[in-house]
Formats: structure tokens, sequence, C-alpha cells
């Protein structure tokens, strides 16, 4: 009943929640770093096994790759080794944490079933995409058409926010800002 | 409850295996007085929100949304093309949280929470005295 792509996505799943623990309790930080990228390689094949490949090689690239990158270039910057230890249970996040996915849970219950095609999340502009996307914009890779034709100013509003965080990252770390801090009397 | 489990898992596996993803991510945001741990947090419940999507998007006997000769049933490229979207602004956002923390460690010497605000209120209270 249960076919291999269900058991591999199941298998992935629960590497996937076994990493998290563990990110939780780790307090080596060059560690932490580490099974992150592996956890976005993982969270990249579970794409892949669920057929998104587009979704797949961009998490691949960008979130095993750069996040990583960037991660270990500020645990240099901030000559951090190891994260102060939280082992011990703390009573109220946990309280906030259990609140907010029961009321998760209680809202997928009735959710459409996972693969359903008369989903209505599947029969609303899906189908227009899926039958009309090639005739209409000439790409076959219909995710290429929705992000670059259909919803367009989606992706540029992406870039917008792109735009805005580096310069943000600019602001805060840039060169201008140390001649600044240098001029100013102490 | 025993019967809803059991006659749901394979359709909701995925929906109740990222709530757990997602809640294990909350839980090293607001748990963790260690700036940068609170950001691995952030991506986990990022990638939690991300694979939501994906499962809602996968269609039974379904190929992966580009079309070819002999295949009639994709998966819904919609979700797909959110959570690109979402992957990128997920990277940026998280950039410029990593340059908060190291203009943070520049000023504080420390990147845990807790000293921070020590450091802050022995700052204050100096001023109180001087003033």
């Amino acid at each position: 009943m249960i076919d291999i792509d269900i058991a591999i996505n199941m298998l992935l799943l629960l590497f996937l929640i076994a990493m998290a623990t563990t990110i939780l309790r780790l307090r080596r930080m060059l560690a932490v770093a580490m099974i992150l990228s592996l956890y976005s390689l993982l969270t990249a094949g579970l794409f892949m096994v669920m057929d998104a490949p587009d979704v797949a090689f961009t998490e691949a690239a960008v979130g095993s790759g750069v996040s990583t990158v960037l991660l270990l270039v500020t645990l240099t910057l901030t000559r951090t080794h190891y994260a102060k230890n939280t082992a011990r249970l703390q009573w109220r996040p946990l309280i906030i944490v259990l609140l907010t996915g029961g009321a998760l849970l209680y809202g997928v219950h009735d959710i459409a079933l996972m693969g359903d095609i008369n989903a209505p999340a599947h029969r609303h502009v899906a189908d227009h995409y899926i039958a009309e996307a090639r005739n209409e914009t000439g790409v076959p890779n219909m995710v290429t058409a929705v992000l670059a034709s259909y919803r367009s100013f989606d992706t540029l509003g992406e870039v917008v926010v792109i735009f805005a965080a580096s310069i943000g990252v600019m602001l805060l770390l840039g060169d201008g800002r140390r001649e600044h801090r240098d001029g100013d009397t102490p | 409850m025993i019967d809803y489990i059991s006659s749901h898992w394979v359709s909701h596996y995925n929906y109740w295996a990222t709530i757990v993803i997602m809640m294990i991510g909350l839980y090293t945001i607001i748990s963790h007085t260690n700036l940068i741990k609170k950001i691995a947090g952030l991506n986990i419940l990022q990638a939690g929100v991300f694979l939501m999507y994906i499962s809602m998007g996968v269609v039974t006997d379904g190929t992966a949304p580009i079309a070819a000769e002999g295949f009639t049933i994709y998966s819904n490229p919609l979700p797909q093309v959110l959570m690109l979207t979402a992957i990128v602004v997920g990277v940026a956002t998280t950039a410029l949280a990593f340059a908060f923390v190291v203009r943070i460690s520049e000023t504080y010497h420390t990147v845990e929470e807790d000293e921070l605000l020590f450091q802050d209120k022995l700052q204050s209270s100096e001023e109180t005295e001087e003033w």
C-alpha cells in the first residue's frame, strides 16, 4: 500500500526531526553549522521526492551552500565557539510551543488529503498553468513560467526585498561606518 | 483519537512531521540565549514551512511540473513558485540577521542575549549615578 516514494519521504522527515533536535541540544557552534547544512541538503532531497526539482536545487545551492558560508563567516567574525548551555527544560517556552503546535495540528486536521488531485488547491489556477503555460509563455517548465511571467511582480517584490536586505548589510558592516567610527570623539 | 491517527497517518504524516520540525525550531528560537543559535532555529522553522507548502502541492502519481510528452498529471506548480521566492528571501533576511549579530558582537563583545541585557543594565545604572 505504501510505495517507495512515501517510504523515503517518511524516513527523510524522521531524519530532519532528529537533526533539528540535535541542533537544539548542541553547544559546539561549528557542529551546528555543519548539521544545519546537512539539514538543508536533506530538505532538498525531500523536495526532489515530492516532485519539486526547481525548489530542490535552489535549496541545495542557497540553503546548504550560501547560508552555511554566511554562518561560518559570522562564527569567525564573532569568535564564537560554544553556545551557552541551555540544556535545562524551560517551562514557559515549552508551553508556548505546545500551544502553537496544538493549534497548528488542529488546523491541519481537516486539510485536503496529501496527493488528492481533487483538492481545491489543485483545481484553482494550477489547472490553467498546467494546461496553458506552454502555449501562453513558450516555457515548458511551469515553475519558471509562473515565476517569470504570470507572477513576475511577485519576483520583482522578491528582488526589492533582497536589495533592501543587502543595503542593510552594507550599512551595518560596510566601510563607511568604520571611517565614521574612527572620526568619532569618544 | 486513535482511530483518527490510524486512518489519517499516511495522508497527514507530512503535515504532522513538518509541524513537529517547526515547533523544534520555534523552541530553539525562544529558549536559547545565543543569537547565532536563534538564527539557526529560525532557519529550521523556515524549512518546516517550505516542506509543508510543498507537501500541499504533491499530486499522487504526478510528475515534476515540466511539460513533456507522455505525461498528463503534474504536481501543483504554484506552491513551488511561492517557496522558491521564500527560500531566496529567507537567505536575504538570514544575511541581514547575521550582519546584526556581527555588529552587536563588535560593540558588546558577546553574542549571548542575557549578557547583552546585563551590560545594558549596568550602563544605564552608571548613567543614572553620574546624573
